[in-house]
């Protein structure tokens, strides 16, 4: 039965393949110009420099914390949207994928937490005054 | 059983899209991954289980550095290096970073080509990925060569906190390990495609199955996930 309809919707879909496949390629995969690739490399060199500045210009405190933060969000957002051609799969497959890591941030509370407590008692009890 | 093995762009055209696409594509005792061949999909499976992995790594560092009593050594310092008489600030890093994304785009357009069945470009596109990455791995084993001569051990360092060597030792470690096999699966793979074993459609001999050109996008997803995984070291560890 499954089998079948698989069949049936590969012979459905080959016409459409074979129009879209208009030049000698086959039309097969993720097909983009090569030119987006060069843009968002570009982009990440960009990014990359301007996170090693935040270094270099010696920033402080939650500036400094911030753009780190940005920095890396977008190059990963570039990466895995762009390279990985995470952008053009079906939701069903990003969401998969993207949405369990999420629960990584609850780790990231949790182990807040605890280092602070971990924190607190060291400083009571073990920290040699110096 | 209906081999469907190279992912079809086409085939989820004829569904629902967004969130109504999702209930419909995971429901009713059925392929969830529509145009995705289970290679594909096996990978981004893969690289999930990876990304926990290299959480928790990234989070017991996190909570080590915020639990210690003594002073985090300042990475801006340990890892300068003295240039033509000048001192610049985390230098290495910056270099190895450029590198891996190099690599990257390299690796990127090599799996464009694989696709357009452009044989020769493919394999030397992934063989300058490969020898980026081999770099990043030379750049590597120096960095950590100039710091165990500079005293720094797993259970202590001469600036600060003990928990910077073993953290260093231990994420640094596990990345490098994977842009190793990250080379050496390019390598695997830039050879087939040399030989032309995915135009011919030759039969792999440990697996027995015919090859396609989406191993290059498999391959290249690896790769990438190796260079997304850097950032978040060089943000956490380095920049922080």
């Amino acid at each position: 039965m499954t089998n079948a309809t698989v069949h049936l919707e590969g012979q459905l879909h080959a016409p459409a393949l074979g129009a879209v496949a208009t030049g000698a390629v086959h039309a097969k995969g993720q097909q983009h110009p090569i030119k987006l690739y060069l843009v968002v490399w570009g982009w990440l060199f960009v990014l990359s420099t301007c996170s090693y500045l935040v270094d270099y210009f010696g920033l402080h405190g939650y500036l400094r914390w911030s753009l780190i933060l940005l920095f890396m969000i977008l190059k990963a957002g570039l990466i895995v949207a762009v390279f990985m051609h995470m952008a053009w799969e079906r939701l069903a497959l990003a969401y998969a994928i993207l949405v369990p890591p999420v629960a990584v941030l609850v780790f990231v509370a949790i182990m807040m937490l605890e280092s602070e407590y971990t924190h607190l008692l060291r400083v009571l009890f073990f920290a040699t005054p110096s | 059983m209906a081999e469907t093995v190279l992912t079809n762009t086409a085939q989820g055209a004829g569904r629902l899209p967004g969130w109504r696409g999702i209930a419909a594509d995971w429901a009713s005792d059925q392929r969830a991954f529509k145009n995705v061949s289970w290679g594909k999909a096996m990978m981004w499976i893969f690289l999930l289980s990876d990304t926990f992995i290299f959480s928790c790594f990234l989070l017991s560092y996190m909570t080590a550095r915020m639990s210690t009593t003594v002073p985090w050594p300042n990475p801006s310092e340990v890892f300068a290096l003295n240039i033509g008489g000048k001192h610049i600030p985390l230098i290495l890093i910056a270099i190895m970073t450029f590198i891996l994304i190099s690599s990257s785009g390299t690796m990127a357009m090599a799996v464009n080509f694989g696709y357009r069945r452009d044989r020769v470009r493919t394999a030397i596109l992934m063989l300058v990925t490969a020898a980026f990455g081999a770099t990043f791995v030379g750049m590597q084993a120096f960095e950590w060569t100039k710091l165990i001569m500079e005293g720094v051990r797993p259970w202590g360092n001469p600036w600060g906190a003990a928990q910077f060597g073993s953290s260093f030792f231990m994420i640094t470690g596990f990345h490098g390990t994977h842009v190793t096999i990250g080379v050496i699966f390019l390598i695997a793979i830039a050879r087939k495609v040399w030989r032309g074993d995915f135009d011919v459609e030759r039969r792999g001999f440990f697996t027995s199955r015919k090859g396609y050109y989406e191993i290059v996008e498999i391959m290249g997803l690896y790769w990438h996930f190796v260079d997304l995984v850097w950032v978040f070291i060089f943000a956490f560890f380095y920049l922080w």
